[in-house]
């Protein structure tokens, strides 16, 4: 079978070349800010640049707020429909899937609309309500994710025992939620929770149309303005999202080692 | 939350009405953010600004210069999801029945989750870097092998620069789709066919291609779907210099321009129903590929 051993290995030399030829591409000239040589110095630039350290501080914070009150929205949602309304779980997975379906740039226009300064919720109007219609849109955004990965923990999980178990030792929903379900998905709520960081990040279209500083469109900024720096972004981003995929890859393969021994 | 629930027996009504909590906060959600917001667009692109039903909004769509938006776009999706399809295909087949060591496989599915994930700005930025006019393999075909790669009439913004970047995100989608329906291809087919007397081609083309064709049609139109909603990539790439149907609703939703929102609504809901027509696709039939690949 030597000749689709070489075939095989063709493939994935030319699929290398053009995977890898762009990282090299975008490191190499992150690289080239000093003439002449090698140096860091558009890294140094970026990261000393006050309006970096604002925007990347604001999206960190708002990926955090938007894990928070996904896994607020999405974890008892999964819990009960699971222990109580299995009829309902066509309707949610639908819903859940909506925002793969609509283009997201479609629904920011209809929160424009919706949300407007003539309307009776007029979010946009205000600092406070555009940055919470943001958090919501993220959140929006994040949810099929969230909700496939913590689904697919309940699953593994027998909640109905671990429900009446707690319910037979006196503990409430809150409880039950927060201490017996909970640390029991933990690892499939940390996978949602580092893909959901790494897409809300970087992202540019809800971020730049409800006029919003923050990483995406600091990132486009630049681009139009600076030569060497933008690499050195794109850099960044990729470093984040990389580290988002293994920590996902890490938990996982820590779980499945931990049920194993179990 | 309360814990009053607590003392009464396992299958009493209130705690079923207390479970109603549980999930309430999500449907409110759901159509706060995602469902009316929808409706609203939908609604909008029928109505004029008198807010009675018209057409006429939908007719405006086939002025030349959408039209021919949306023609680009179209293209432009369905040109990356057929390239994408192809190459993902003989990455996945080259790492799935290709002999090819365990850790490659690995390392190459744990890229193509990064990969995928790695759209929009930053991705432009990469590929100007790589392929713009001062880029990386612009400047080492010229110095290396006297290639005049902008001389020639490429640009990077364009439609084929688009296009090169799209797939960077294409290929590991399918990559990522399509390797556990390969690895669903049982090896007593194989055997059985062989057994027959059937050669390599046969048996791709009577008995691999046939189970896996509902998987390779619907990832197609979900690649599509996943290039026609791609705005930034676009945006940072570009600028807004090509006129795709994304980018000329991202013009009209920021300055609000040709004082008619309502043609805004339009292209928006055109959007809506190319997407939707190409995921329905892909669950019809993703849902037909699990009958055998399992």
């Amino acid at each position: 079978m030597t000749g689709k051993r070489f075939w095989s290995w063709l493939a994935v030399a030319f699929g290398g070349l053009y995977f890898l030829l762009p990282l090299v591409g975008m490191f190499d000239f992150s690289m080239r800010m000093q003439r002449g040589a090698y140096s860091f110095e558009a890294y140094r630039v970026v990261l000393a640049d006050p309006q970096f350290q604002q925007t990347f501080g604001y999206s960190v914070v708002l990926a955090l707020l938007t894990i928070v009150l996904g896994i607020l929205i999405v974890v008892p949602t999964a819990y009960f429909v699971r222990l109580r309304f299995p009829g309902l779980r066509p309707v949610i997975e639908f819903i859940t899937l909506l925002p793969l379906v609509i283009p997201p740039i479609v629904i920011v226009f209809g929160y424009i609309r919706i949300y407007n300064t003539s309307s009776i919720l007029p979010l946009t109007g205000s600092w406070w309500g555009t940055n919470i219609l943001l958090l919501f849109g993220y959140v929006m955004l994040s949810l099929p994710y969230m909700y496939r990965s913590v689904d697919t923990g309940l699953r593994t999980i027998d909640i109905a025992s671990l429900t009446e178990a707690a319910q037979s030792l006196g503990a409430g929903w809150a409880r039950i939620l927060t201490v017996v379900i909970l640390p029991n998905v933990f690892v499939s709520v940390l996978s949602g929770a580092f893909l959901t960081f790494a897409i809300v990040i970087g992202e540019y279209v809800f971020a730049a149309l409800l006029n919003v500083d923050s990483f995406g469109p600091y990132m486009v900024w630049m681009g139009g303005n600076r030569a060497y720096e933008p690499s050195a972004l794109a850099v960044i981003a990729f470093a984040i999202t990389w580290a988002c995929m293994g920590l996902i890859q890490l938990f996982t393969s820590f779980s499945k080692f931990s049920t194993v021994r179990r | 939350m309360t814990t009053s629930a607590v003392s009464l027996p396992a299958s009493l009504r209130p705690r079923q009405v207390l479970s109603w909590f549980g999930v309430a906060p999500f449907f409110l959600f759901a159509l706060l953010f995602l469902i009316l917001p929808t409706l609203n667009i939908v609604v909008g692109a029928f109505r004029n600004a008198q807010g009675q039903a018209t057409l006429e909004n939908l007719g405006k769509l086939f002025s030349p210069s959408i039209q021919s938006a949306f023609w680009i776009s179209i293209e432009l999706s369905l040109l990356t999801a057929v390239l994408g399809c192809i190459f993902g295909f003989l990455i996945a087949a080259a790492i799935t029945l290709g002999d090819l060591p365990r850790p490659l496989r690995n390392a190459i599915l744990t890229f193509s989750g990064v990969a995928s994930n790695f759209a929009g700005v930053p991705l432009a930025f990469a590929f100007i870097a790589t392929l713009g006019r001062l880029g990386f393999v612009t400047m080492l075909l010229r110095h290396w092998f006297g290639i005049n790669l902008y001389g020639s009439g490429f640009s990077i913004v364009s439609f084929l620069g688009l296009a090169l970047t799209y797939l960077y995100f294409q290929i590991p989608l399918m990559v990522l789709i399509i390797t556990p329906a390969l690895d669903g291809l049982r090896r007593e087919w194989r055997e059985a066919a062989e057994s027959l007397g059937a050669s390599g081609f046969q048996y791709w083309r009577l008995v691999a291609l046939p189970v896996l064709w509902p998987s390779l049609l619907g990832t197609l139109a979900l690649l599509f779907a996943n290039a026609f909603g791609a705005v930034a990539t676009a945006i940072a790439l570009t600028g807004s210099s090509l006129s795709i149907a994304p980018i000329v609703l991202f013009a009209q939703i920021r300055g609000d321009v040709l004082n008619d929102p309502h043609l805004g609504y339009a292209i928006a809901f055109a959007m809506i129903v190319l997407t939707a027509i190409a995921n329905g696709i892909y669950i019809l039939l993703r849902m037909r590929a699990e009958r055998w690949v399992k």
